[in-house]
């Protein structure tokens, strides 16, 4: 199981360093974690706590409160299909019964082939265009079952790879500026845990 | 009949990549704080007290109110929430991803006027593209000297995070928020002793505001406090978005000016809601996100005005109105937003944890054909233990508010539609399936 790359450490050193208190980077963290490996491995859970001297229980017990982390793999595309109330009222409960019957699996079910994992979400705010789901949090609205299967071919094709990374993937912009004054200097080996923690 | 009033949150939106700098610059960007940097700080207090902002979040409290709370400290901090969750509001969603830049002028002249150390945006985590432009906008403000040291040489300093979340509906209350952000379960802190102002993020003095009320700032400063306060009636001032949703012909994201206009404005006006979808009826309408208490047609002409709506026993909340049509069937209506409540329930507190659950089970059997004729009294019984007398605005036996919005669907459904409950229960079968 894989721990975070030399690159994602600086990534999430970079973050400690932004807040007052080291265990606020936590969830960020573990975007990172989720980025790199599509899941919370418990590998990356534990290395997220070694850098901010948490126990790996509080890591997992604060990672098991939001619903956007995945403590088991899922699939490249998490199809998150909305059926609160804008969206209820707009043909959700329809939608959802046709990607299940697309994508052949139950809401928290992954395809065989790994592609997708499909999920029925509470409000994801873009009611304007009910109904509405989003891949891997980029959001499709005024879906129509055939605009579904359309949808699912093109993923499948890799004909959105540009709009839609892989899952976990969740803000591709790095902050550029304003951490020269906080970031501690880089350690020599990267890979190291920030400090000896007691066994 | 809509007023002219001009727009102010949304007056950029829809300009070609109205999310960049050089957008927000060629349209008077960052001309507020840089006026109010050269105010002293209690002035612009002062402005936004003369404006009487009243907070865009759910709870409506004077912005510049909350400010003057603040508690006494070395050090303080700014928390901007931006994680949009009540059901049918995507209003903050929106600012998010259309004009990132305003919300950091916002956050900056809020930090510059009540002394913050440092401040956080903190973001829906499921908001993807809005985290990126906002990351995006923070990379270039910092660049252009709008953040970070001396600001604008203005000898004020000022960093900002941007923080995303991972994905609780809870964390949309302030308390819960700050929990989140110290990188724990978003479990809402007990008030007292932890009122943010004085108690908040890592136990120091917080100021915890919406997106949206950001956003006005930048217009408060440059305009005057006064312009503001001329805009809408008595306590209700300024322009306010709504988010118009379910069966209207036009869903959307509307700013219109406060407490002029009427639900029917919202729901049939052309130009707003546009109407009901095939022309038909309107059965129901709830006034402010799926936690207010729903409203009939008979309540259609009363005022977009937070105290009137207040008085009639609901509230506008987030600014979301969802039209229901004569097609929908109100027990499924009801136990949806009760199963989102259930599944939302933080766990803390054992009337919200369990009440909601009871409730979610009695609900989708009496939709599933499955109810007992004694099934409407339990429901009544069940949510009056989660808010005791079933008054508005409820009781509390919980820590957060969370649990008793949970009975206002329920409650309403009952009240509105009893006839329909009980159909589901004689007939065996939801009518309308």
């Amino acid at each position: 199981m894989p721990r975070l790359t030399a690159e994602n450490l600086q990534r999430a050193r970079q973050l400690i360093a932004l807040y007052p208190q080291p265990r606020s980077a936590l969830i960020p963290i573990l975007h990172i974690v989720q980025e790199q490996d599509g899941w919370l491995t418990p590998d990356g859970m534990a290395h997220a706590g070694e850098l901010l001297d948490i126990d790996p229980a509080e890591v997992y017990g604060t990672a098991s409160f939001y619903d956007m982390f995945f403590t088991h793999p899922v699939g490249r595309h998490l199809v998150s299909v909305c059926t609160n109330l804008a969206c209820l009222l707009n043909g959700a409960d329809e939608l959802l019964e046709h990607a299940e019957a697309r994508l052949g699996v139950a809401p928290g079910g992954t395809t065989a082939d790994g592609q997708f994992t499909l999920e029925e979400v509470e409000c994801i705010a873009f009611c304007g265009a009910a109904p509405c789901l989003a891949v891997n949090w980029r959001f499709f609205g005024n879906i129509g079952n055939e605009d579904f299967d359309r949808l699912v071919d093109d993923l499948a094709a890799g004909r959105l790879a540009d709009d839609v990374p892989p899952h976990g993937t969740l803000n591709r912009v790095r902050r550029r500026v304003g951490l020269s004054a906080a970031a501690p200097a880089p350690a020599e080996d990267t890979d190291a845990p920030a400090q000896a923690r007691p066994s | 009949m809509i007023t002219d009033a001009a727009p102010i949150v949304t007056a950029r939106i829809g300009n070609p990549q109205s999310w960049t700098l050089q957008s927000y610059l060629d349209n008077g960007g960052y001309d507020g704080v840089r006026k109010a940097l050269t105010m002293d700080p209690s002035e612009v207090q002062q402005e936004v007290l003369t404006a009487n902002l009243l907070g865009r979040g759910g709870a409506g409290f004077e912005a510049g109110k909350k400010w003057g709370m603040l508690a006494k400290g070395e050090t303080k901090y700014l928390v901007i929430n931006g994680d949009e969750s009540e059901p049918c509001t995507f209003k903050d969603h929106m600012l998010l991803e259309e004009d990132p830049h305003q919300i950091i002028e916002g956050t900056l002249i809020c930090a510059y006027a009540i002394g913050a150390s440092q401040a956080f945006i903190f973001v829906r985590g499921e908001f993807a593209l809005g985290l990126e432009r906002l990351s995006s906008a923070v990379n270039e403000a910092y660049a252009f000297g709008a953040i970070g040291r001396n600001i604008l040489g203005s000898g004020f300093s000022i960093d900002l995070v941007v923080h995303p979340g991972a994905g609780a509906y809870i964390c949309g209350e302030e308390t819960a928020l700050l929990e989140s952000l110290e990188g724990k379960r978003g479990y809402p802190r007990d008030k007292p002793p932890w009122f943010p102002a004085v108690k908040g993020l890592y136990s120091a003095p917080t100021i915890v505001n919406n997106v949206e009320t950001m956003s006005n700032l930048p217009w408060i400063v440059t305009n005057g406090g006064a312009a503001f306060a001329a805009l809408g009636i008595g306590r209700s001032t300024g322009t306010r978005l709504f988010s118009v949703s379910g069966h209207v012909k036009r869903p959307a994201n509307y700013e219109i000016e406060m407490a002029k206009h009427t639900f029917r404005d919202l729901i049939f006006d052309p130009k707003l809601g546009g109407g009901i979808r095939n022309d038909n009826q309107l059965k129901a309408f709830v006034p402010g996100g799926v936690s207010a208490p729903w409203f009939g047609p008979d309540q259609i002409d009363m005022a977009l005005d937070q105290d009137a709506v207040g008085k009639a026993g609901s509230m506008l909340g987030s600014g979301s109105v969802i039209a229901m049509d004569d097609t929908t069937c109100m027990v499924r209506a009801a136990w949806r937003i009760t199963r989102f409540f259930h599944r939302e329930s933080c766990g803390q507190c054992t009337p919200c944890r369990e009440g909601g659950g009871w409730l979610d089970k009695i609900m989708r059997r009496i939709e599933l054909g499955q109810g007992r004729e004694s099934d409407l009294d339990l429901l009544l019984d069940v949510c009056d233990n989660i808010a005791p007398g079933l008054g508005w605005p409820p009781q509390k036996t919980t820590i957060c508010v969370l649990g008793p919005s949970i009975p206002s669907s329920i409650t309403s459904g009952i009240k509105m539609f009893r006839d329909e409950f009980l159909v589901h229960i004689k007939d065996g079968r939801c009518p309308f399936a």
